[in-house]
């Protein structure tokens, strides 16, 4: 990039609503939506197999104190997924809720390569390289 | 209370959660952990979990909109980012190595005294935006269609390298102490960058989701999500934050603002009060 176009291109600070902005939110949206319609689905799934949910006071007390097993695996939620279990279904698009910042990250990479620019390149990378870190890290401690 | 009556009231809680959290830039933490643990005597374990969960629903079901309609500065959000998730990471470090009943108080210190900066700064409208180099080259500078004011306000960033700092710091406190770290990202953006309080809060509710996600993926693991708890805060905090997401476009600044301070000394309390006991 010529001295010329990067000064230009310092000027104008207000451009209207790039492509940029609409990848990410579709994205957002998306993954917001599809993530959402798995939880309500699983939700569904649990009333649906266990009807005594809707009166029984002793079942609450098991479903939200410590000690009960949960789906916290992938093996757990791919498996329970297959058996159509709901607390599993409610997993899966929980993990799909939280996988979509980081894809947000990730994509948003390829975004500012085609834009070529570089800096925000390295900057963004960098931000994933760090989520990356952060969640093998948490897997070891 | 049966299962069915718990994750409809909890449904409906968690909308004002996601709604509020969409205005301020946080992520609703500050509703979905005390109603949790006191209304439903809810062990703190999970309730930090469904909190994480909250903050991401927020983040990203408010994003959508924020972004589309540039009231997020996605360039500051993006650089910033590498502060804050920096910083966390280097806060769970040394979180074990640190006493942090002090933090608590300190940190509760130091954000009470930024609400009343920021309350401070309401009433020096116009000043002008100190030159920033790197703002510059960076081409951090924007603007955002204000519905309230019904024009477009164009706005200069300043002080990055601060900011970046200051962003590290928040970081860092997220991770130490577990508390949601939008509360000082918008008070670093508004006081330290000079970035008007829209934008402000939309930008950091657009980058509390992805520290978020980093350490949901360690409480997903660990056993921390239950997903009958976390599916109705999930559900009613994007119902929330949508509504909020088209709320704050049109609501006045200073209103915003006050709002925002009003949560942040609530939450200063909190602190303070969680070091003290």
């Amino acid at each position: 990039m010529s001295a010329l176009e990067e000064k230009t291109k310092t000027k104008t600070i207000d451009k209207p609503v790039g492509h940029f902005e609409l990848v990410i939110s579709e994205l957002l949206r998306l993954g917001v939506t599809l993530s959402l319609a798995t939880i309500l689905v699983g939700l569904g799934l649990m009333f649906a197999h266990h009807p005594d949910y809707l009166r029984s006071s002793a079942d609450l007390a098991r479903l939200t104190t410590p000690g009960a097993a949960l789906p916290h695996s992938l093996h757990d939620v791919t498996e329970g997924v297959r058996a159509w279990r709901g607390q599993a279904v409610v997993a899966l698009g929980l993990t799909m809720l939280i996988l979509t910042p980081i894809l947000r990250v990730a994509v948003s990479i390829i975004a500012f390569a085609i834009e070529r620019d570089r800096v925000f390149v390295a900057v963004t990378s960098a931000v994933l390289a760090v989520l990356l870190l952060s969640f093998m890290l948490g897997k070891v401690g | 209370m049966s299962p069915l009556e718990f994750a409809l009231t909890l449904l409906g809680i968690s909308v004002g959660a996601g709604f509020l959290g969409s205005l301020v830039g946080l992520g609703g933490g500050v509703v979905v952990v005390p109603a949790l643990t006191l209304l439903y005597g809810i062990d703190i374990r999970y309730a930090i979990g469904a909190s994480i969960v909250s903050v991401i629903a927020t983040s990203s079901g408010a994003a959508a909109a924020y972004v589309k309609e540039r009231l997020t500065n996605l360039r500051v959000a993006m650089l910033l980012e590498l502060g804050t998730t920096t910083g966390a990471v280097s806060g769970a470090f040394i979180a074990g190595i640190i006493h942090s009943r002090w933090l608590f108080i300190i940190f509760g210190l130091a954000l009470a005294y930024s609400g009343v900066a920021m309350l401070r700064r309401s009433q020096r409208r116009g000043e002008a935006v100190p030159p920033d180099r790197w703002a510059d080259r960076l081409r951090l500078h924007g603007s955002y269609f204000d519905e309230a004011r019904g024009r477009e306000v164009a706005y200069r960033v300043t002080h990055t390298r601060l900011g970046l700092c200051l962003m590290y710091v928040a970081g860092l406190i997220s991770g130490l102490l577990g508390i949601g770290s939008g509360v000082f990202k918008v008070p670093a953006m508004d006081l330290g960058m000079r970035i008007p309080i829209k934008v402000s809060s939309a930008t950091s509710n657009f980058m509390i989701g992805v520290t978020a996600a980093a350490s949901a993926g360690v409480y997903f693991v660990r056993g921390d999500i239950d997903p009958f708890i976390a599916a109705p805060v999930a559900t009613g905090v994007v119902i929330g934050a949508l509504a909020g997401s088209r709320v704050l476009p049109r609501t006045d600044s200073r209103l915003l603002r006050l709002v925002f301070v009003l949560v942040l000394l609530v939450i200063s309390v909190q602190m303070v009060w969680k070091g003290i006991r």
